[in-house]
């Protein structure tokens, strides 16, 4: 007897899969595991007397935390808290969604609206209505993406060279970090340097301790900052070593210093810091941003950010980032919209996370996207890195959506990472910091990433960075060093991203530079009113989104074609013998062949010759002692027709019909044309021994015998994603040969027996 | 004069009268005269009254928030980097002992650099830190 198995083998399948990996966890709101509504959270309210908030969200004035505090003094308008908080939560869900409603309309209740009734409207929205309202009430008309620069070495070399590949992909604002923190300003350096290669305009962020960063602004060698955290609740706040003035008072010096800025904050922090006041982690959220909406800050980098894969473990949670997202954009704030911490190991799961966010747009769909590899990424891996970037690209040309990437050509790519590492080595050497070897530099010109370099380690780093702080090089020396190596056109762009800082353009909602332009809020604000209106991809933009490489078209495949033709010259001929009659012995077995088999098309899809995929099925027939005939048929290309019309011409009432991609049938006289005696549909992996027994069975159902069907085994590839694009093609090419009424040829066919 | 939206960008409608703090306008910073050792970092840094452009631009498109912001940036334009970085530490959980070493570096804000909207800021988080317990010693 079969031993009884414990359980049923498909859950072992599973447990293989890498979505095991990703760890799940109960909803529990006394433990802060509660995506959109805790029973801790407060409803909401307001209390105005005298033009001041006096009660917030069921706090008195004089119970305010901090959060409160400042919350009630700097967001709230109490002009508007009246009507906006007396508005039913649902009436106004569904504003969000009504294409009618205008966005400045909404924007403008959001600043009367309280953290609670925030929470309280979007709560009501399903995942779908969220992506749609976020299109609707994102701030900036054009999308945007964000992407990371980092590597495992700090290799000033490689971030040069990557991040000018970034650039060139498009991403409008590029993020580094560092290994180890004392490089900074070598990162700062290897990036601003790369990020001015091929074009200006993209702003650059050194992550790095609050005071080194505006250090390093202030130098000149970044452009704009986000790491400026903030929290929902008053311990996680001061645990974050900081207040909610503290963050707003940052915020005034670096817009004092010209420098954009936008803060952080996201679902999970507060639960991951141990002070969730067993709040919802939307709740929390809508506090952080009506907290920075208060500090006047241009945007946030929100949607889970570090706490995202916590998020994504509790039930809801993928949904809540996304409608944290939302009131982000209500409230007016840029959104660089999160899908950042790689939150799960599923790539099913990594795919519909971004989905929504790239078909909605954003002004910064990633904060940031891995362009270099997992390893690489110093920040930890992003939702999509280096190694999925080309997937994202597919994406976009997909939905036709712009994810604000444009396919890079390799041989472009390899030209701006070459200058890219000449243009750093040539600032280094003319700086007196270093000088890389030309093993260094071209080891990194290749490398997908700093396992495959010969270059500069973290502590030949220290050094550099060290003498770039303690010197107090600036981008005025960096610039001078570039123009003096003859690096004239990346001396230029890196000037005009500092001469960004003067006129301030930048630092208002949502500004990226485009084409030499700047494009913000203000002068690009979201129009959205339905369909026609916001963000339509141009015809220009959709020709630059399906551009990806290794594209087929008709043309491709009869050059591939051709290739073939010389050598099946080599081992077939095809003699017409003129019209074919129909058969009468017993013995007559006939191969219906397509109309551009042999003629030309020479393959089949699996790349058999057809020459031997005929010879086989030939030598199988005559092997049982039969006769077999080719005819080929002009009046159609259709695989059941060329086997019916086959058989019914053969005397023994069995046919094989055959088209030039491998398709092939048997067929009997009598039969309907769509049920055959078998098919052999697919054709990518149908073999030579398969032709071969697919001949013996015809051969048997002609002396009457009843044989095992041929079975083409399969494992679940995705043929037709694999093979459709060309199939389509080449039966086009078989269906242009047709003609209606073309009487069947008698081929007399000559194998040459040559074989190579 | 009060910018509005139609002014912005600066950059592109009025670059003459885009300086930065040495009065060097944008047409004037260009690679040849950085080359020429005439652009400083000085030249390269904001005024306060291109923020206060921008704080008109961002109160005329509806973000008075962000108009005050740039409106406290600019009081610190002036204000030296190494004080601007004391008072955020001073401003930090439990940096300062008393709500009066806040209320000092208020009134330097105020008295030493004109820093009115600063200096107010940093009362109320004085207030606000002693109404919250934010002076207790931190280890």
């Amino acid at each position: 007897m079969t031993p009884k198995l414990n359980r049923w083998k498909r859950f072992a399948d599973w447990d293989e899969r890498p979505l095991r990996l990703d760890k799940f966890a109960a909803e529990d709101p006394a433990n802060g595991f509660s995506a959109f509504s805790s029973p801790a959270d407060p409803k909401p309210g307001i209390g105005i007397k005298d033009g001041r908030v006096v009660s917030l969200d069921g706090v008195l004035e004089h119970d305010y935390d901090m959060i409160d505090r400042f919350i009630a003094r700097h967001h709230i308008d109490p002009e508007v808290a009246p009507e906006a908080m007396a508005l039913d939560s649902a009436t106004v869900a569904r504003w969000l969604v009504d294409m009618n409603v205008p966005r400045e309309t909404l924007v403008r209740l959001a600043h009367g609206m309280t953290p609670a009734k925030l929470a309280e409207v979007v709560s009501q929205l399903n995942a779908l209505e969220i992506a749609f309202a976020y299109s609707k009430m994102r701030a900036r008309k054009t999308p945007g993406n964000q992407a990371h620069v980092t590597n495992a070495k700090d290799d000033p070399l490689q971030l040069a060279a990557d991040a000018a590949t970034a650039v060139a992909f498009g991403f409008d604002e590029i993020e580094t970090t560092m290994r180890v923190s004392r490089n900074a300003w070598s990162n700062a350096v290897a990036c601003a340097v790369g990020g001015a290669v091929g074009r200006w305009g993209t702003l650059f962020q050194c992550s790095s301790e609050e005071a080194e960063e505006l250090r390093i602004a202030m130098a000149g060698f970044t452009s704009y900052a986000e790491t400026v955290s903030v929290y929902g609740t008053e311990k996680s706040f001061t645990d974050g070593d900081d207040t909610p003035w503290s963050k707003a008072f940052l915020a005034a010096a670096y817009a004092s210093r010209g420098v954009k800025m936008r803060c952080t904050s996201g679902a999970g922090s507060e639960l991951l810091m141990g002070f969730h006041e067993a709040k919802s982690l939307l709740y929390l959220e809508a506090r952080c941003l009506c907290l920075q909406r208060g500090m006047g800050v241009q945007g946030t980098q929100n949607g889970g950010i570090d706490g995202a894969p916590l998020t994504a473990t509790i039930p809801g949670g993928v949904r809540e980032l996304m409608a944290e997202n939302l009131i982000a954009v209500w409230l007016d704030l840029e959104c660089a919209s999160g899908n950042d911490a790689r939150s799960t190991e599923s790539e099913i799961r990594v795919g519909a996370k971004i989905l929504p966010y790239l078909i909605a747009g954003s002004d910064l769909i990633c904060s940031g996207m891995g362009s270099i590899l997992k390893y690489d990424n110093s920040f930890n891996p992003s939702l999509i890195n280096g190694e999925e970037l080309e997937d994202y690209l597919v994406l976009q040309r997909d939905f036709e959506a712009d994810g604000g990437l444009t396919p890079l050509p390799e041989s472009r790519a390899i030209e701006l990472r070459e200058r890219a590492v000449e243009a750093i080595a040539a600032v280094f050497e003319e700086l007196g910091l270093s000088s890389p070897t030309e093993d260094m530099k071209s080891s990194v010109v290749y490398a997908s990433g700093s396992d495959d370099t010969r270059s500069l380690m973290p502590r030949d780093v220290s050094f550099i960075s060290e003498a770039i702080k303690e010197r107090g090089i600036t981008v005025i020396d960096v610039v001078k060093a570039l123009a003096k190596r003859g690096f004239r056109e990346e001396a230029e762009n890196l000037l005009d991203v500092v001469k960004l800082r003067l006129s301030g353009d930048y630092l208002q909602t949502s500004a990226m530079i485009r084409n030499g332009r700047i494009v913000s809020a203000v002068n690009d604000p979201n129009d959205y009113l339905g369909p026609g209106s916001g963000y339509r991809v141009s015809e220009e933009r959709r020709l630059q989104l399906n551009d990806i490489r290794d594209v087929l078209d008709q043309k491709e495949v009869l050059r591939s074609e051709a290739l073939h033709e010389k050598d099946e010259a080599r081992h077939i001929r095809y003699r017409n013998l003129g019209p074919a009659a129909n058969g009468s012995a017993k013995d007559d077995v006939v191969i219906g062949i397509s109309p551009a088999f042999g003629l030309k098309l020479y393959r089949t899809t699996a790349g058999h010759r057809l020459s031997e995929v005929l010879g086989a099925m030939l030598d199988a027939i005559r092997a049982r002692g039969l006769k077999a005939r080719v005819v080929r048929f002009r009046h159609t290309a259709d695989t059941s027709f060329l086997g019916l019309s086959a058989a019914r011409m053969a005397g023994s009432g069995i046919g094989i019909g055959i088209q030039a991609k491998g398709t092939a049938v048997i067929h009997q006289r009598g039969r309907q044309p769509h049920n055959n005696l078998e098919l052999f549909s697919n054709a990518p992996i149908t073999r030579l021994e398969h032709y071969r027994a697919l001949g013996a069975n015809a051969a048997a159902y002609a002396l009457g015998e009843m044989p095992e069907p041929v079975v083409v085994p399969q494992r679940g590839e995705a043929m037709g994603s694999r093979y459709h694009a060309r199939v389509a093609l080449i039966y086009a090419i078989e269906t242009g040969l047709t003609e209606a009424g073309a009487a069947p040829e008698e081929v007399d066919v000559i194998l040459t027996g040559v074989k190579s | 004069m009060t910018h509005t939206r139609a002014d912005y960008p600066l950059a592109e409608t009025q670059p003459g009268a885009v300086t930065g703090k040495r009065g060097k306008s944008l047409a004037e910073i260009t690679l040849d005269s950085v080359l020429a050792g005439d652009v400083t970092m000085e030249d390269l840094r904001i005024t306060p009254q291109a923020l206060q452009a921008q704080a008109d631009v961002a109160r005329d498109v509806g973000r008075p928030t962000l108009a005050l912001n740039f409106e406290r940036g600019a009081e610190l334009v002036e204000v030296p980097q190494d004080f601007i970085m004391q008072v955020y530490e001073l401003l930090r959980p439990g940096r300062a002992k008393s709500k009066e070493e806040l209320l000092q570096a208020a009134a330097t804000m105020r008295d030493t650099y004109q820093a009115e909207r600063i200096a107010r800021f940093i009362e109320e988080a004085a207030e606000t830190y002693a109404a919250r317990g934010l002076f207790t010693f931190r280890f």
